[in-house]
C-alpha cells in the first residue's frame, strides 16, 4: 500500500514494455522516489558506466506518497548517473506528471538501452506503448507537450526534453507541465542520449493506502499546520521563494559577478517584490498570479507574462503567454550571478529554459563564468563567434540564453557546462563548480554551512541536499549563526538524512519550513506496510545518504572532491557582514566524516555499512 | 540621528511616502533606539516582524530589545518568509 508494488521496464533497445513487481524489501528499506530508484539504479548500473552509454539506466519515480491526499504529494523524481557530473544524479520535479504516473498504477518506470529512432512512451493505466517520435524529435518542450495532449488527450500529463537534451547540452532536464523539471545535473541529457523524446501519462487506478482513516488524519493534521504556519500558509504563497532575493543580499551572501561579489546592486529590481510592482512600460506587473503543483495546499509557484513590447519578446507572440515565472534559483543565476538587473530579460532567459530544457542555475551560472572570461581576455569575440559577452548585458545575456537552448554558435560551448569551459580555456579557478555542478544562490563565505553542504552534496553543489539556509537565516527549526562553524556538521547531517527520507516520500521539502519527521512518518505509516517511526524513517534517509556515496566512491569520487572552488576559500568577502571571511570547509569537514562514521578520507567504513544494511 | 529602516513584502505598506528607494527609508530617530522600539513607533505589526536584521546581521527577539541603533546603522525587516 502506498506503493503500487508495480514497475516498468522500457527496453529502449529492443522496443519493449514490461510489467514487473516491485522488489517490496527494497522499498521497506528504502520507502521510494529518491531512495528506492537509487537502489534499482545501484544494483543494476555499473558505477564506472559513461552517463552518456546505452548502460547508464534512467529511472521516473514516484515515492508512496505521490498522488495521495498527502499534501504536496505532486513529487516525483529522476534517477541516473548524471551527464554533468558523472555523479549519482536524483532530479526532484513537481507539477502534476507523478501524480498522474502514480495514479497510473506504477512506482518507478526504468528506461534501459538506446532506441535505435527517437520514441516516445504513452502510459494510460496499465496499458504502455512506445511510439515513432520522428516528427517531435527538434520540437520544444512546449511543442511536444502541445502535440502530445492533442494526441493522446488532454487529461494526461506530459514529460518530455527540448532540444538542449536531443543535441546533448550538458545541463538538459526532464520538463514537465511546461514549466516543472527535474534540472539538474543532466537527467535530460541522459534521456536524449537514448533517444527518448517524451512521455505521456494518463492515469486513473488510484493509490491506496495501508489505514485510510489513519491516512486522512495523519494528513488533515499537516495540511493544518501548514494552513497556520505563516512561512507555509502566507510568506510562500503570496512573494514565493523570490523574497529571498533581498534578504541573502541584505546577509552578504548573494553570490554576484560569478561569485567576485557577496552582494549585488540590482537585487531590490529582480526579487519577489519586483515581480508584484507595475511595470513603468505597460503599467502590469510580472507576475500574474501564484500556483501549486499536486495535491500542494503551499502554492509556492510564480506565474509572469512580460511586457510584450520587451525587446527580446517583441513581435514573437509565442512569449507573450502567462508561464512558469522565475524562481529565487533561477533568478539569482541568470541575473545576481552576471550581473544583468532586469527582471523582463530574466523572466525571458528563464522562459527559454522551460521551452528548450534546461537548467537555469547551471545555464546563469556558466554564462557568468564565460563573461569574466570575456573580462579577462580568456575568450574573445574570435571564440565568441562576434557575440559579446559582458557582464551586466541584458542583451548579452538574452543572446546567449537562446543560443545555448538551440545548440548554436559559442551556446555549443556554454552547453558544456562551466568546468568544462574554464578547463578548455585555461582558467579552470573561474567555474564555481562542486563535482562539476555549479553552485546555486548561496555563498559559502557568509552563509558557512552551505559550504559544507556543497562540498558533501552528492549529485555535485546543490542548495536542495541540505538546506541550512532555514536555520542559518531562517531560524527554522532553529536559529544557528551563519559565520560560524561549530555545529555545523550535525546541522548539515540532520539536514541531508532528513531531505533524503522527504525527498524519498514523494512529497515536497518545502513542507519542512513547518512540519517536523513527526508530522511526515505518520503518514508514511498510515500509508505503507510495516511500522514507519520517527527513528525509522532517519535511519532510511540515512541509508539512502550512504548509498548514493558509496556509489559515487565506486565510481571514482573521493574525499578530494569534497571541496569548494578556490575563490571561496581564498578570496575573502569584500562587503557586508560577512566581510573578510572565506568559507571554514577545513574546520567542518572532518567532524562530518566523523559524525557520518566514515574514514578520514570520506569513505563509509565496514561498521556504518553493517549498521546500515548496506 | 538618521538611521535607515528597509521593510520587505508585506511590510512595505509601512513605509513612510518619501522612501529613498522601493524599500529603504531615512529616519531621524532619538539615541538609544532599539529595534522594538521602531517597530512600535513606526506600528509595525510585531507578529509579522519574521526576520530582522540589524546591518544584515540577524538579532534574536531578545536582541531587539536591547540592542541600541547607532547613526547611520540599517534595519531590515521581513514578515515570515522562506525559499530554496
Amino acid at each position: 500500500m502506498g506503493w503500487t508494488q508495480k514497475i516498468l521496464r522500457v527496453n529502449l533497445t529492443k522496443g519493449t514494455c514490461e510489467s514487473e513487481p516491485l522488489n517490496m524489501q527494497w522499498a521497506n528499506d528504502y520507502l521510494g522516489s529518491r531512495g528506492l530508484a537509487t537502489k534499482y539504479f545501484v544494483e543494476e548500473t555499473d558505477p564506472k558506466v559513461d552517463p552518456l552509454s546505452p548502460d547508464n539506466k534512467m529511472i521516473f519515480a514516484t515515492g508512496p506518497l505521490t498522488g495521495t491526499a498527502s499534501p504536496t504529494s505532486g513529487r516525483w523524481t529522476v534517477v541516473c548517473k548524471g551527464a554533468l557530473t558523472g555523479a549519482i544524479a536524483c532530479s526532484n520535479s513537481g507539477g502534476f506528471f507523478g501524480a498522474e504516473m502514480k495514479n497510473a498504477g506504477w512506482d518507478m518506470i526504468i528506461f534501459e538501452g538506446k532506441s535505435a529512432k527517437p520514441v516516445y512512451l504513452t502510459i494510460e493505466n496499465d496499458q504502455a506503448e512506445l511510439h515513432d517520435a520522428g516528427d517531435l524529435w527538434g520540437k520544444s518542450v512546449w511543442e511536444c507537450e502541445s502535440e502530445l495532449l492533442k494526441r493522446h488527450g488532454e487529461e494526461g500529463r506530459v514529460a518530455s526534453i527540448g532540444q538542449a537534451g536531443e543535441s546533448g547540452c550538458l545541463y538538459a532536464a526532464v520538463v514537465n507541465d511546461m514549466d516543472r523539471a527535474a534540472g539538474r545535473s543532466g537527467v535530460g541529457t541522459v534521456m536524449g542520449s537514448k533517444n527518448l523524446k517524451a512521455v505521456f501519462s494518463r492515469g486513473t487506478v488510484g493509490v491506496k493506502v495501508k489505514d485510510p482513516m489513519g491516512f486522512m488524519k495523519a494528513t488533515g493534521a499537516a495540511k493544518k499546520i501548514l494552513a497556520e504556519n505563516a512561512v507555509t500558509g502566507e510568506g510562500l504563497p503570496t512573494y514565493g521563494t523570490q523574497v529571498l532575493m533581498n534578504v541573502i543580499n541584505e546577509l552578504g551572501a548573494l553570490p554576484s559577478h560569478n561569485a567576485a561579489d557577496v552582494q549585488f546592486d540590482g537585487a531590490a529590481q529582480i526579487g519577489g517584490e519586483a515581480m508584484h510592482a507595475k511595470r513603468e512600460t505597460d503599467g502590469k506587473a510580472n507576475l500574474v498570479s501564484n500556483a501549486a503543483c499536486f495535491g500542494c495546499p503551499i502554492s509556492c509557484q510564480r506565474r509572469s507574462q512580460m511586457d510584450p513590447n520587451h525587446f527580446t519578446v517583441k513581435d514573437r507572440e509565442k512569449y507573450h503567454i502567462v508561464s512558469g515565472g522565475l524562481e529565487y534559483e533561477a533568478a539569482w543565476a541568470l541575473g545576481a550571478a552576471t550581473g544583468v538587473s532586469d527582471l523582463e530579460t530574466l523572466t525571458f532567459c528563464n522562459f527559454i529554459c522551460n521551452e528548450y530544457g534546461m537548467d537555469p542555475i547551471t545555464l546563469g551560472s556558466t554564462v557568468a563564468a564565460a563573461m569574466e572570461l570575456y573580462k579577462v581576455g580568456a575568450i574573445t569575440d574570435k571564440e565568441t563567434g562576434g557575440v559579446s559577452l559582458t557582464f551586466d548585458s541584458p542583451q548579452d545575456l538574452a543572446t546567449i540564453c537562446e543560443m545555448t537552448g538551440k545548440g548554436e554558435g559559442f551556446g555549443k560551448e556554454i552547453a558544456m557546462g562551466s568546468k568544462r569551459l574554464c578547463e578548455k580555456y585555461g582558467r579552470p579557478e573561474l567555474s564555481m563548480t562542486v563535482k562539476g555542478q555549479e553552485f546555486p544562490a548561496y555563498d559559502p563565505r557568509g552563509i558557512q554551512g552551505m559550504g559544507l553542504t556543497y562540498a558533501t552534496s552528492n549529485r555535485g553543489a546543490c542548495h536542495l541536499r541540505s538546506y541550512t539556509v532555514a536555520s542559518e537565516v531562517l531560524g527554522i527549526p532553529e536559529k544557528t549563526d551563519p559565520h560560524v562553524t561549530e555545529g555545523k556538521a550535525g546541522l548539515v547531517k540532520a539536514f541531508q538524512d532528513a531531505t533524503a527520507l522527504v525527498d524519498a516520500s514523494g512529497t515536497c521539502i518545502f513542507t519542512t519550513f513547518a512540519l517536523s519527521m513527526e508530522d511526515i512518518a505518520p503518514q508514511i505509516n498510515a500509508a505503507c506496510e510495516g511500522d514507519w517511526s520517527t527513528e525509522r524513517c532517519m535511519e532510511v534517509g540515512e541509508r539512502i545518504w550512504n548509498m548514493e556515496r558509496v556509489y559515487n566512491n565506486a565510481a571514482g569520487f573521493t574525499g578530494a572532491d569534497d571541496t569548494l572552488p578556490q575563490r571561496l576559500l581564498k578570496d575573502a568577502a569584500k562587503t557586508g557582514p560577512a566581510e573578510g571571511l572565506v568559507n571554514k570547509l577545513d574546520e567542518m569537514l572532518p567532524e562530518y566524516y566523523s559524525l557520518r562514521g566514515w574514514s578520514a578520507d570520506g569513505v563509509p567504513t565496514s561498521e556504518t555499512l553493517g549498521r546500515l544494511g548496506l | 540621528m538618521n538611521i535607515k529602516l528597509k521593510l520587505y513584502a508585506s511590510l512595505m505598506r509601512y513605509l513612510p511616502d518619501d522612501v529613498a528607494d522601493r524599500h529603504t527609508a531615512v529616519l531621524n530617530v532619538p539615541e538609544g533606539m532599539t529595534p522594538a522600539k521602531l517597530i512600535e513607533d513606526r506600528k509595525l505589526p510585531k507578529e509579522s516582524c519574521f526576520l530582522v536584521l540589524l546591518n544584515g546581521v540577524y538579532l534574536t527577539p531578545a536582541e531587539r530589545e536591547t540592542r541600541q541603533i547607532q547613526e547611520g546603522d540599517a534595519v531590515a525587516i521581513w514578515p515570515p518568509i522562506a525559499g530554496g
